[in-house]
C-alpha cells in the first residue's frame, strides 16, 4: 500500500438543510490515478468542492485528512497552498484578468516565493504550446468568451504550472471533441508521476487513454457503491449504472 | 460557519490631498452673490465690457433660475455662504521658481512639475480663483498651439474667446451654468491650429485651498480641422468642515477630421458640491474620446455630453465612480446625434461601499437629422456591501431612423463563484475580492494616464478580516 495522501472517512456534507454526501469514505495513496464515475446528481461535483472547500457547503460529520492533516477548518486558498487543485468543470470567466496574470499570482501564492517574470512567461509559453493554446490566450481575460475547449485547456494548463500533489479533475473532458480530449488526457499524463495523484470523474474513458488507473469507484445518491480496478470503467460503460442500482436494491 | 462579515475596501489614500495651506489670498469677495461681487470680480480681472455685461446677464439668469429638482440631494449648498473668488497672492508665471513657495511645494506633493518633465507638452495649474502657473513647449508653441490661462486668452486672443466662450453651454442652461457665467474665474484655454498634431499631452490641474470657496474655471479647448490633442484635468483640495462648491465648465469645438481626448481624474475632499457642466461639438469625422474617474466629493453631478454635429463624427465615453461613505456621486454621459453616421460608444463602471451612493445616468439622442445612428452603452456596477447603493438611469430618445443602439446595465455584487475559483488557486481573501474589484474597473483603468491608473489601484487595496458566506 502506498502512502496516504488523502484520507476521507464517513464523510457528511451538504448545503442548508439538504445532505448530498452521505458517509463517503474514500482513500487516495501518493501516486494513484482514481476515477470516479457515477450518475448526474449522484454528488460527485459536490464531493470535489467539499475537498476544496466551497463556502457553500457545510460539513456536518466525518473526517477529511491531507498527509495526516485535518483539512476541515483550513480555507479554500490554504487547501490549495497545501497542494490540491480542482479543475472545475464549468471554469468561471473572471473579466479583467488576463489568464498569464491569474497563473502568475496563484503560483506565488502557492509557492509563496516571488516569480522571475522572463523564466515564468517562458514556461508558460512552453507549457500553452504542448497543449495547443495559441500564445495570444495568455493576455486575455481569464475564460472571457473561451470555448468550452479552451476552457478545459486554461484549466490544465493550470495545472501543470501550480503543479499540486492532488489534482482534482471535476469532468474536464466533458464538451470536447475527440482531438481536444486528447489533448487534455496528453497534459493530465504529462502532469502524473508517482509522487502525485489524480482524481478523475469522468463520463468518457477516453480522457483516460494515457493514464494507467488504479482504483474505480462508483458514487450514487452521496455514497460510494461499488469499488473495482480498471474493469469496472469499461463494465459501466457497457452496462451503465443502472444494474449497480438494481443490485444494491437486491 | 464563520460569521458573514462585509468586505472592506479601503478609501483612497487622501493624505496627501490633505495637507492645507495657511490662507494666503490678497483679495476675497464677499460671501454669497449679489451684482457687487461680481461687479467686483469683473473689474479686478479687468474684463473687456462684452465680459462685464455676460457676467451681469449670466447673474440674472441665475437668479431667475430655479434649483434642480432632480438628482442628488443639494440643500448642502448655501450659496450665500461661498465665497466666489478668491485670489491667490500669486502672479500668473511661466517659471516654477517664481511661484510662491506653499503654493509651489502643494503642487511639488501633487508631482505636476514632475509630470511635466516626463510625460507632459505644457502644465497649468491653477489655485483657488486663478491660474498662478502655465508652459507649453515650445515646439508646440512654434507651431502655433496656444495654451495659456483664459484671462490672458481674453487680452490676447479676444476674438477667439469672444467667438465661443459659453456658445456651447450657455448661461440658460442651467442654474450652475448662469452661475458659473457670472463669477467665472481661471481656467485653461487651448487652441490647436489646423493639422497640428500635439502628440504628447496638456495637463491643468485644479486646486482649492481656501474653506467655503467656489472654484469657477473655464477651459475652452479648440481643436482646427485635421489636429489632434489629448488634455488631461486634475482636480483636488483639502478636507474642511465647510462646503466647497466647484462649479467649472468646459467647453470642447472638435473641427472637422480633428481628435480630442479630455481626461479627467477628479479627487475633490469630500465637503465638495461638484457641479461641473462639460460639453462638446464634434464636426464632421470628428472624433471626441472622455476618459473620466470620479472618486472625491460629497455631491457630484457630472454628464459630460458630445453633441454629434458633423456626419460620421464619432465619440467615446469611459468613465469610472467610487461611491464611499458620506458620498453621493451622480455622473454618467450624454450623447445627441444630430447628424447621419454618427456613432457613440458609452462604457462605465460605478463601485459604492460603505454606505456610499453611486448613480449612472446616460441620456442618448438621436436626432431626425441622423439617420443610421450608432450607439453602444455599457454600464456595469459593483456594491460591496450591503450598506452600498447604486442605481443605473439611462434614458434613450431615438427619432431618427435605422439607429442601431445597443444598451447594456449590470448591477451586482462580487461574484461568489469567481470568489471561490480564485481561492482555489492559493490566491488568499482578500487579494481575491481585489481582484475581481480591480478587474471590474480595468476596462476604464488602462485608458487613464499611467500615474492615475496607479492611484486607482491603490484606491482597491483592501483591508479586511472577512469571510465570505
Amino acid at each position: 500500500m502506498s502512502e496516504k495522501l488523502l484520507e476521507i472517512k464517513d464523510l457528511h456534507a451538504g448545503v442548508e438543510d439538504k445532505e448530498i454526501l452521505k458517509g463517503l469514505s474514500l482513500s487516495i495513496g501518493k501516486g494513484e490515478v482514481h476515477v470516479i464515475l457515477g450518475p448526474n446528481g449522484s454528488g460527485k461535483s459536490t464531493l470535489m468542492n467539499v475537498i476544496m472547500g466551497h463556502p457553500k457547503y457545510q460539513v456536518t460529520g466525518g473526517t477529511m485528512l491531507f498527509e495526516g492533516e485535518d483539512m476541515t477548518p483550513l480555507k479554500t486558498y490554504d487547501r490549495a497552498r497545501k497542494g490540491l487543485f480542482l479543475s472545475f468543470q464549468t471554469p468561471e470567466e473572471i473579466p479583467g484578468i488576463t489568464l498569464e496574470n491569474m497563473i502568475r499570482t496563484s503560483m506565488q501564492a502557492v509557492t509563496g516565493k516571488k516569480s522571475k517574470i522572463l523564466p515564468f512567461r517562458k514556461q508558460l509559453r512552453a507549457t500553452m504550446e504542448e497543449l495547443k493554446m495559441k500564445p495570444e490566450y495568455a493576455d486575455r481575460y481569464l475564460n472571457v468568451g473561451f470555448s468550452g475547449g479552451e476552457k478545459k485547456r486554461a484549466e490544465i494548463l493550470q495545472l501543470l504550472m501550480l503543479n499540486p500533489k492532488l489534482a482534482l479533475l471535476d469532468e474536464t473532458d466533458s464538451g470536447l471533441d475527440v482531438d481536444a480530449v486528447k489533448i487534455v488526457s496528453e497534459g493530465v499524463a504529462k502532469f502524473h508521476n508517482e509522487n502525485n495523484s489524480c482524481v478523475i470523474i469522468t463520463h468518457n474513458a477516453r480522457i483516460l487513454d494515457k493514464l494507467k488507473v488504479d482504483y474505480v469507484h462508483v458514487l450514487m445518491n452521496g455514497e460510494i457503491v461499488e469499488e473495482g480496478g480498471p474493469e469496472l470503467v469499461d463494465e459501466i460503460s457497457r452496462r451503465g449504472f443502472t444494474h449497480i442500482q438494481s443490485e444494491q436494491e437486491k | 460557519m464563520a460569521e458573514k462579515k462585509k468586505t472592506y475596501v479601503e478609501d483612497i489614500e487622501r493624505t496627501l490631498y490633505d495637507i492645507r495651506n495657511e490662507d494666503h489670498s490678497i483679495y476675497k469677495t464677499e460671501q454669497g452673490l449679489s451684482e457687487e461681487v461680481v461687479l467686483d470680480i469683473s473689474k479686478r480681472k479687468h474684463d473687456p465690457d462684452w465680459m462685464r455685461d455676460f457676467r451681469l446677464k449670466s447673474l440674472e439668469i441665475y437668479n431667475k433660475l430655479p434649483m434642480p429638482s432632480w438628482g442628488p440631494d443639494l440643500s448642502d449648498l448655501h450659496m450665500d455662504e461661498i465665497t466666489a473668488y478668491v485670489q491667490p497672492d500669486a502672479k500668473m508665471t511661466g517659471n516654477w521658481k517664481d511661484v510662491p513657495t506653499d503654493i509651489k511645494d502643494t503642487f511639488d506633493r501633487l508631482g505636476i512639475p514632475e509630470a511635466e518633465k516626463k510625460s507632459l507638452a505644457g502644465v497649468g495649474a491653477q489655485y483657488d480663483s486663478e491660474i498662478v502657473y502655465h508652459s507649453l513647449q515650445k515646439n508646440m508653441a512654434d507651431k502655433g498651439v496656444i495654451y495659456t490661462d483664459m484671462e490672458t486668452a481674453i487680452r490676447e486672443h479676444e476674438d477667439i474667446v469672444k467667438e465661443y466662450f459659453m456658445t456651447l453651454v450657455p448661461p440658460k442652461d442651467h442654474k450652475f451654468a448662469a452661475l458659473h457665467g457670472a463669477v467665472w474665474s481661471g481656467g485653461s484655454f487651448v487652441y490647436v491650429p489646423e493639422g497640428v498634431q500635439v502628440d504628447i499631452p496638456l495637463q491643468s490641474y485644479f486646486r482649492l485651498n481656501a474653506a467655503g470657496a467656489g472654484q469657477f474655471e473655464h477651459t475652452l479647448i479648440i481643436v482646427e480641422p485635421g489636429a489632434s490633442l489629448h488634455f488631461i484635468e486634475g482636480c483636488s483640495a483639502p478636507k474642511y468642515n465647510v462646503t466647497n462648491l466647484h462649479a467649472g465648465c468646459v467647453e470642447l469645438f472638435v473641427k472637422e477630421g480633428a481628435r480630442l481626448r479630455y481626461s479627467t481624474i477628479e479627487n475633490w475632499s469630500r465637503n465638495m458640491m461638484n457641479l461641473n457642466t462639460k460639453r462638446a461639438l464634434v464636426e464632421k469625422d470628428g472624433i471626441m474620446e472622455w476618459v473620466s474617474g470620479s472618486f472625491g466629493s460629497h455631491v457630484s453631478c457630472l454628464y459630460p455630453c458630445t453633441i454629434l454635429h458633423g456626419e460620421g463624427s464619432r465619440c467615446e465615453f469611459t468613465g469610472v465612480t467610487f461611491a464611499s461613505s458620506g458620498q453621493d456621486l451622480d455622473t454618467g454621459a450624454s450623447v445627441i446625434h444630430a447628424a447621419p453616421h454618427t456613432s457613440a460608444n458609452i462604457n462605465t463602471r460605478t463601485i459604492s461601499k460603505a454606505g456610499g451612493k453611486a448613480t449612472y445616468r446616460s441620456a442618448v439622442k438621436v436626432t431626425k437629422n441622423a439617420p443610421y445612428a450608432k450607439c453602444s452603452v455599457n454600464c456595469e456596477s459593483l456594491m460591496l456591501d450591503n450598506a452600498s447603493r447604486s442605481d443605473t438611469l439611462p434614458t434613450m430618445d431615438i427619432e431618427g431612423d435605422e439607429a442601431d443602439i445597443g444598451h447594456e446595465a449590470k448591477i451586482g455584487r462580487i461574484s461568489d463563484e469567481a470568489f471561490y475559483y480564485l481561492t482555489s488557486r492559493g490566491i488568499e481573501e482578500n487579494e481575491a475580492r481585489a481582484m475581481i474589484v480591480r478587474g471590474f474597473v480595468e476596462p476604464i483603468a488602462k485608458e487613464l494616464p499611467l500615474e492615475y491608473a496607479v492611484e486607482m489601484n491603490n484606491l482597491v487595496n483592501i483591508e479586511l478580516d472577512g469571510t465570505m458566506g
